[in-house]
């Protein structure tokens, strides 16, 4: 450790050759995975989005066979249709139902914040497809709902209509996904001033008035974040609809599964997910014009 | 007014109890049953048995899921954090274009349905020759562990003071060296914490490995196939427990660690700046 920052200057060729290489080797991975995983898997998607479905792994000739198909086919159109839907309200849920949860953290959970947040995101670590096996025994004909409604005499018969419900599968995602809404609401709502507050409370503004007109307004961007993340996952979801929905409510996901498995045209199944993209892109774009006209205009 | 507003606050702390208890009762309701002398999943509970967590005992291909979720588990934690560390540091101490663009490209993946995800990875493991396989599940898993890994790692890199490796370069040392005796050892708790969200992200994780698997299911895809069967549901109840007891577990562990190296920012993911497009 006897080298001087002056001997490093005698010699910047040497010097300059290792930084490079730091900097080379500290690219590198994260380069080569983000290349390979994401930009050229989702590059042969697409590529094969626009194949013919052969047989072979990447299809032939070129064709938009695919999306005119997925397009004009009203199957395809109604399943698209209630996946927005249904994503539409999960995501609308969370988000409604996170907020109080993001604004009782931010401004009154005092010295409990850190265990209360660790309580209502803990469930997002634990195994997802648990969580949705659960609904199934809650929701289900001789289940835990209706056994519990029928011992305690508020029903006389079981109620047929939880399971097999797109309504079952809204609950069961929003439930899912409950987590993903809080932390983002919260961030947002940690960076409202306090001082913009108490300036607002001096003035005579009522507590309502000072959250519709300062703190919704400031917590938007987080609002919007919550939910893009509900959103994605819930939109291609396809694991919920299999154990809970029943064929009423097949999504866009249980689709271009079936087109990887069953089905078996890959081609269709890859112009599917590149519609589903092509959505997310529509909404992210939407978010965030919605969050520069309607949000902070900090 | 102050009466109003404390009946204001009331409401509101009854409506936070109600959403924990919304939370946390339908996962309650697989270790309750998970205990309960019937087949069905059914009020009244009939009465205690641990005979389904002794029929988990001499499952020859339930032991053989649960290795290869821990060798998929441990390699995708592996290759995650790595790429989650360097990835995060460049963007960090770098600043370049180039290292920003690549970490936003890292954290992309949570705008991707796993579907996608999977059905993406499955063409490009047929094209690279691979197949269906625990390597593909691998691969699968670090993608979808990889934002995870990122966001954590960059939120500590960048509440490092900077003054830490200005004076170590200063001194003469390298970037490398630099990078090895002082960062590193500074970040050491978020590295562990990121290495045991992404094997708990890739433990857990049903969508992308359904697509991948070959012969060699992984713990929640030995799960799936389970739920064909209905007399195997109070196994499937006894064996979700332990895998819902193992991730709480090792949540629990992670937040501690975490905690302990850093109590200057609080939030693991979906935190600031974790959404690529912002």
């Amino acid at each position: 450790m006897s080298v001087s920052a002056e001997t490093d200057h005698s010699i910047p060729a040497a010097s300059d050759r290792r930084r490079r290489l730091f900097q080379f080797g500290m690219s590198a991975p994260g380069a080569l995975a983000t290349s390979v995983l994401v930009l050229f898997a989702l590059g042969i998607v697409l590529f094969l989005s626009f194949r013919t479905n052969d047989g072979s792994l990447l299809g032939s000739g070129f064709t938009v066979g695919n999306f005119a198909s997925a397009l004009s086919d009203p199957l395809y159109a109604t399943v698209i249709l209630r996946s927005l839907t249904i994503a539409g309200l999960v995501t609308l849920a969370t988000v409604v139902t996170a907020y109080p949860v993001a604004y009782y953290l931010a401004f009154h959970a005092g010295k409990h914040r850190g265990l209360l947040l660790f309580i209502v995101t803990l469930p997002f670590w634990t195994s997802y497809l648990l969580r949705v096996f659960a609904w199934k025994v809650v929701l289900a004909y001789n289940g835990v709902l209706n056994s519990a409604l029928l011992n305690t005499g508020i029903t006389s018969e079981p109620i047929l209509a939880f399971l097999n419900t797109p309504a079952a599968v809204v609950v069961t995602l929003a439930h899912a996904y409950a987590a993903f809404a809080i932390l983002p609401i919260y961030v947002a709502l940690e960076n409202v001033p306090k001082s913009l507050i108490e300036a607002a409370e001096d003035l005579g503004a009522r507590p309502f008035s000072i959250f519709r007109r300062i703190i919704l307004p400031i917590s938007m961007p987080g609002v919007l974040g919550a939910g893009l993340v509900v959103f994605v996952p819930t939109v291609g979801d396809y694991v919920t609809p299999a154990l809970v929905g029943g064929p009423s409510s097949t999504l866009i996901g249980s689709m271009i599964q079936a087109q990887f498995g069953k089905a078996n045209d890959w081609p269709f199944g890859a112009a599917l997910s590149v519609i589903v993209m092509l959505v997310i892109l529509a909404v992210v774009v939407a978010a965030r014009f919605a969050d520069k006209h309607f949000g902070s205009r900090t | 007014m102050s009466a109003h507003r404390s009946t204001g606050r009331a409401w509101l702390r009854f409506y936070i109890v109600a959403y924990v208890v919304f939370l946390y009762l339908p996962i309650a309701i697989i270790p309750i049953f998970s205990f309960n002398n019937s087949i069905q999943a059914a009020f009244p509970l009939s009465g205690f048995t641990l005979e389904w967590y002794g029929s988990l005992l001499n499952n020859e291909n339930l032991h053989r899921a649960f290795t290869t979720s821990l060798i998929v588990g441990f390699s995708a934690a592996f290759l995650a954090t790595t790429i989650g560390v360097t990835v995060g540091y460049m963007e960090v101490a770098g600043g370049d274009r180039v290292s920003r663009i690549i970490s936003s490209m890292a954290r992309l993946p949570i705008l991707i349905p796993g579907v996608i995800v999977g059905i993406a990875l499955l063409i490009l493991v047929n094209l690279a020759g691979l197949g269906p396989s625990r390597i593909a599940i691998v691969l699968g898993h670090t993608l979808v562990a990889l934002p995870t890994a990122v966001v954590i790692m960059r939120g500590r890199f960048l509440a490092l003071p900077k003054s830490f490796s200005e004076v170590a370069m200063d001194l003469g040392a390298h970037e490398w060296t630099t990078f090895r005796r002082i960062v590193l050892p500074l970040a050491a708790p978020a590295i562990a914490s990121s290495f045991m969200l992404s094997f708990l992200t890739s433990f857990d994780e049903f969508i992308v490995a359904f697509f991948l698997s070959g012969t060699e299911p992984t713990l929640p895809l030995f799960v799936w196939g389970q739920l064909r069967f209905p007399k195997a549901l109070p196994s499937v109840m006894a064996l979700g427990s332990v895998i819902l007891l193992a991730s709480i577990v090792i949540a629990t562990a992670a937040e501690i660690i975490r905690r302990r190296g850093a109590p200057v920012y609080d939030l693991p993911v979906t935190a600031k700046g974790n959404l690529p497009i912002s």
